[in-house]
């Protein structure tokens, strides 16, 4: 604690460059806060699937339809726990801007299958009492400011009604939230039973199969099982563990979010660069005070802790605000207006954050530290 | 007048090739500064050079001479549906241009096939377009480049060049299984760059048979005798009570398909480089400052002799802007060798299909980026010159 002083005093010398300096380590773990962020809005890094479901999607396209009938066939399978389908409906609020996802889910099956959508009982009950009931992810709730009660239409391309109009209304009777702060709250969900009386094309279609199976270590055999049932039919189907099913969603995304993320780690890491140069320079420059410090019996080990000490408490203070203040700016949410449903700056990447903070602060005080430690009192103070 | 300004800016020459030749003594923060600025022109050029090729891609592709025409209510082409008979009126509409071989009118389907990437070998969404004899005559530049046009009625397919390019089993020759169906792929086509590139065709009327869609069709695309005649052949359209569809100019009708991506990615890119661009700023303002802070005697003694503030201001300002020209330019010109002709494909979420397309690092986003490094040169700079011009002299000088 008492070497204190000295620390503050070594940053005080150069106030300007002290907070330059800062403000650049700063910028740098703000930028670090974007990139997880990104990397998780772009589906790198999945680790919100639950190991124990399974998508099973037509073997030509996940934009083909399958037969609704496919449900009791992928029931029997053994080794399927519970299977629900659910189907791209493709709704327009107002502006084809105000993008967000709507499926027709059978409710009861659809709760059991996501546990981590957070429905109050009650709003649950009032679900399977209104037909044309549904549920919206508490993101999109608040971007639009739907409450429960509200009646809200929304335009199709696909879906005209069996009256031949393209306007949907839906009843918004819950709100959900995530168990998980990766769990998309952006989708809308309603009735299936509503939703098949009502359109006038495609009726008995569903768009694709999800299935939580008895054992995650079973995973891969029940889903051959899956693909043999219907192998040489006229729609033959692909299963997959929904976190590769999520992952090669990903890559579809491709290059881009591989060369955006490579761009934002070369720039973090040239920020922090620069400004390592800078904390080492401003050692450097003070080598004569060090040897007065060891003139007047500091130890190699004070000195080299001193500068450590002063360089690691520099980025460390850049780094913990930075880190706070991307979080500030990650949790208002995608940046892109609808292109990222998930972006969130998750803990795990904080506490790496960090960590390459304190690596920051060693790294770039450890070279002049050294040559701090290794200083002769003579040469230092004649180098004046 | 004229020589107190010439004898102005001699000082100021004097004084900049003074700080130039201090330059190799500091070469480590220099470096440092430079090194900055050229990450920040990379980061800015190599960003937006993503969203200028993607946008290259999807506009290019149409041409404000074509309309596209879906079903009402429809936003892509893979929800939209016409059936021949409709298909039969929509080409009755005015200002539709016609060659020796009939109207310029080519009614297409679509539908999205899964194929291997080549990069990782994963599948993804390629868009496969039926299309009749019209299709090559409508869009500009159309082009067999390797192999041959393919045959209709004989399950024949031609890939689009970015298609061949990225996704794995379109080489002539090779056979592509869709479904219970087997097409054989007979030739490479380009179109001026654009989207078709990144799409497989067929002869529509062996997709109406593979696909089981009887006589129906997704789009009409047509061509126009003239640019102008657009509102009056949209207005027939609409006002047809046969018909329920919506008319779009191709170009527009392309441009609205990819607004999310192009702003996922711009939106990203400048989020990115305008941190960027302040980070490297408080490096330049840094490097500039000890720089004076180091040569606080000789500016001092200048000073002492006689040298006016402005002429010490003005060569500061010189040597922090060209500092950051030259940082500016070499992160500019390894972006282009880096980025420029980037052949990649993504995800068209409004389209749900891939869009092949290569990075273009324009002249204008070189000099965008060129102007980013003058402008953090100048702030980097400024403040560290004023603070030199005032320097008490007196003290300075006995600083050591």
């Amino acid at each position: 604690m008492k070497y204190l002083v000295l620390v503050m005093a070594g940053l005080w010398r150069r106030k300007l460059r002290t907070a330059l300096t800062l403000f650049s380590v700063l910028v740098a773990f703000v930028l670090f806060a974007y990139l997880s962020a990104i990397r998780v809005g772009l589906g790198q890094g999945v680790d919100v699937a639950g190991a124990d479901r399974m998508f099973v999607w037509h073997a030509v396209s996940l934009a083909q339809p399958l037969p609704v009938s496919y449900l009791d066939r992928i029931r029997r399978i053994p080794g399927v726990k519970l299977v629900i389908h659910q189907s791209w409906f493709g709704g327009v609020y107002q502006d084809p801007k105000n993008f967000f996802a709507q499926m027709p889910v059978e409710p009861e099956p659809f709760l059991q299958m996501y546990p981590e959508y957070l429905l109050p009982e009650e709003q649950k009950e009032a679900w399977l009492r209104t037909r044309t009931g549904a549920i919206v992810g508490r993101r999109t709730a608040e971007r639009f400011g739907f409450k429960i009660g509200d009646r809200i239409p929304l335009q199709t391309g696909i879906w005209m009604k069996e009256d031949g109009s393209t306007t949907w209304e839906f009843d918004i009777v819950g709100i959900f939230d995530g168990a998980k702060p990766g769990t998309d709250l952006t989708p809308m969900f309603f009735r299936y039973d509503y939703f098949d009386e009502t359109r006038g094309v495609g009726k008995g279609l569903v768009g694709w199969y999800v299935v939580r199976v008895e054992d995650p270590s079973l995973a891969p055999a029940v889903a051959r099982a899956i693909e043999r049932e219907f192998a040489n039919s006229s729609a033959e189907v692909k299963a997959e563990s929904e976190k590769a099913f999520l992952q090669s969603w990903a890559k579809q995304i491709g290059d881009i979010g591989l060369i955006l993320t490579a761009i934002l780690s070369a720039v973090f890491f040239t920020i922090l660069l620069v400004a390592g140069n800078t904390m080492a320079q401003s050692v450097r420059e003070r080598t004569a005070e060090l040897g007065v410090l060891k003139a007047m019996g500091f130890t190699h080990g004070q000195v080299l802790g001193l500068v450590l000490a002063e360089s690691c408490l520099l980025s460390g203070t850049g780094c913990v605000l930075g880190l706070a203040l991307g979080w500030l700016a990650t949790a208002g949410g995608d940046p892109t207006g609808g292109a990222l449903p998930v972006f969130y700056f998750p803990g795990k990447d904080m506490a790496a954050g960090l960590g390459l903070g304190l690596l920051l602060g060693l790294a770039s005080g450890a070279l002049p530290a050294w040559q701090a430690m290794r200083l002769r009192v003579a040469e230092a103070l004649r180098r004046h | 007048m004229l020589r107190a300004w010439i004898n102005w800016w001699v000082q100021v020459a004097t004084l900049t090739w003074f700080n130039l030749a201090s330059v190799p003594q500091r070469r480590g923060a220099v470096a440092a500064a430079m090194f900055g600025i050229a990450g920040v022109v990379g980061v800015f050029v190599g960003t937006l050079s993503i969203a200028e090729g993607f946008r290259h891609a999807t506009t290019t592709a149409g041409s404000p001479r074509n309309v596209i025409v879906l079903r009402g209510g429809s936003d892509t082409e893979m929800v939209s549906i016409l059936t021949g008979e409709e298909v039969r009126w929509i080409a009755d509409a005015p200002g539709v241009a016609s060659d020796e071989h009939g109207p310029l009118v080519s009614a297409e389907a679509f539908a999205i096939i899964n194929l291997p990437k080549r990069s990782t070998g994963t599948e993804a969404n390629v868009p496969l377009r039926g299309v009749g004899p019209a299709a090559m005559r409508v869009r500009e530049g159309f082009r067999i480049v390797a192999g041959r046009m393919f045959d209709p009625g004989k399950d024949e397919v031609i890939a689009g060049r970015a298609a061949a390019a990225e996704f794995a089993g379109l080489e002539p020759g090779r056979r592509l299984r869709v479904g219970r169906q087997y097409w054989r792929v007979v030739g490479i086509f380009a179109t001026e760059g654009g989207l078709a590139e990144s799409e497989v065709w067929t002869d529509v009327r062996g997709f109406q048979a593979a696909y089981k869609r009887r006589n129906s069709y997704q789009t009409v695309l047509m061509r126009l005798r003239s640019e102008a005649l657009f509102p009056v052949c949209r207005e027939a359209l609409e006002k047809d009570p046969r018909l329920n569809v919506k008319v779009m100019r191709q170009d527009e009708f392309y441009r609205e398909q990819s607004t999310l991506v192009t702003n996922l990615i711009t939106g990203l890119g400048s989020i990115i480089a305008g941190l960027m661009a302040i980070g490297a700023t408080f490096g330049a303002l840094n490097t500039m400052y000890s720089a004076v802070a180091a040569r606080a005697r000789e500016i001092a003694t200048l000073r002492a002799l006689g040298f006016p503030g402005g002429p010490i201001v003005v060569s500061i300002l010189f040597e922090s802007v060209l500092v950051a020209l030259v940082g500016g330019l070499a992160g500019g010109l390894v972006s282009w060798a880096a980025f420029d002709g980037f052949q990649a494909a993504t995800m068209n979420w409004q389209s749900f299909s891939q869009v092949a397309f290569t990075f273009d690092v324009t002249p204008r986003l070189m000099l965008g980026g060129i102007a980013c490094a003058l402008g953090i040169g100048l702030i980097g700079g400024l403040f560290p010159a004023l603070r030199a011009a005032r320097l008490p002299v007196a003290a300075a000088l006995r600083e050591s």
